[in-house]
């Protein structure tokens, strides 16, 4: 049974990490964005998605063994390519970041949602109403 | 000192952004000051950046930013030759500081455009960890 409540909410808890992480990186390129020859970083959450749901704990055959858990490896962080080219080596564009930001924002928030309403619809499935 | 999370990230970028504004509130006041030798002149300092990262492997590609050091500017004082000046040399001249007042603003602009993305994003991401607190309620 707890299994099934795993399955149910697994998709948005990984969905809700990837999106946290990548904010973490999108506010490192605002915070530097005056550095010189900083370079501007991001992840791509569909890839980091499937990865992170296709990691999990290891099948077992024998009652004997142990279902370890796969430790969650750090995701892959890639650089951005500036649309256009700056004299300080610095590629972030305030512009870009701040959508990227915003958009990231936004998507966290649609996957609270998700989760409030998986919450709720499993409530009114245990409670019988 | 250590960098944990988000908030240390705009934090820190923050103390940064305040040291530049610092340096521009001193070479904007210092702008037009006059000295008798090329060597008392004022000259004006800019911080240096540095990117900051995170000490848990984890949380790699994330950083912060720092303003590691104030360097004065090697610029040559501007000589002017004023020989009724109180403060002119044997000579005549006088040392104007070489500070470029346009460039300063701009740069004040930059910095205050800078601290307010900072704050931003600090402003965002608090409505959302609030609302992640309150999941299900």
């Amino acid at each position: 049974m707890i299994n099934t409540f795993k399955q149910q909410l697994e998709v948005f808890s990984k969905a809700i990490g990837i999106r946290n992480r990548r904010n973490e990186i999108l506010a490192s390129n605002i915070a530097n964005a005056a550095t010189p020859n900083y370079k501007a970083r991001d992840v791509d959450f569909e890839v980091e998605l499937a990865r992170s749901l296709s990691v999990g704990p290891i099948k077992t055959s024998n009652d004997a063994h142990f279902a370890v858990a796969s430790k969650n490896l750090p995701g892959k962080v890639q650089y951005r390519k500036p649309l256009q080219p700056s004299m300080d080596g610095n590629t972030v564009e305030l512009a870009v970041e701040q959508m990227e930001f915003a958009e990231n924002s936004v998507r966290y928030q649609t996957t609270l949602n998700f989760i409030n309403g998986k919450l709720s619809g499993l409530m009114s499935a245990i409670r019988g109403e | 000192m250590e960098i944990k999370n988000i908030y240390h990230i705009a934090k820190r970028a923050m103390g940064a952004q305040l040291v530049r504004m610092n340096a521009i509130a001193s070479n904007l006041a210092n702008a037009d000051n006059i000295a008798s030798t090329p060597e008392d002149a004022y000259k004006p300092i800019k911080p240096v950046f540095e990117t900051k990262y995170f000490d848990i492997i984890k949380k790699r590609g994330i950083s912060t930013v720092d303003a590691v050091t104030v360097e004065q500017m090697k610029d040559e004082p501007i000589k002017e030759y004023k020989p009724g000046h109180p403060l002119a040399d044997e000579e005549g001249f006088i040392y104007r500081a070489p500070v470029d007042s346009q460039e300063e603003y701009v740069e004040m602009l930059e910095a205050s455009r800078q601290y307010q993305n900072n704050i931003e994003v600090i402003t965002t991401i608090k409505g959302l960890m609030l609302k992640t607190a309150n999941l299900g309620k």
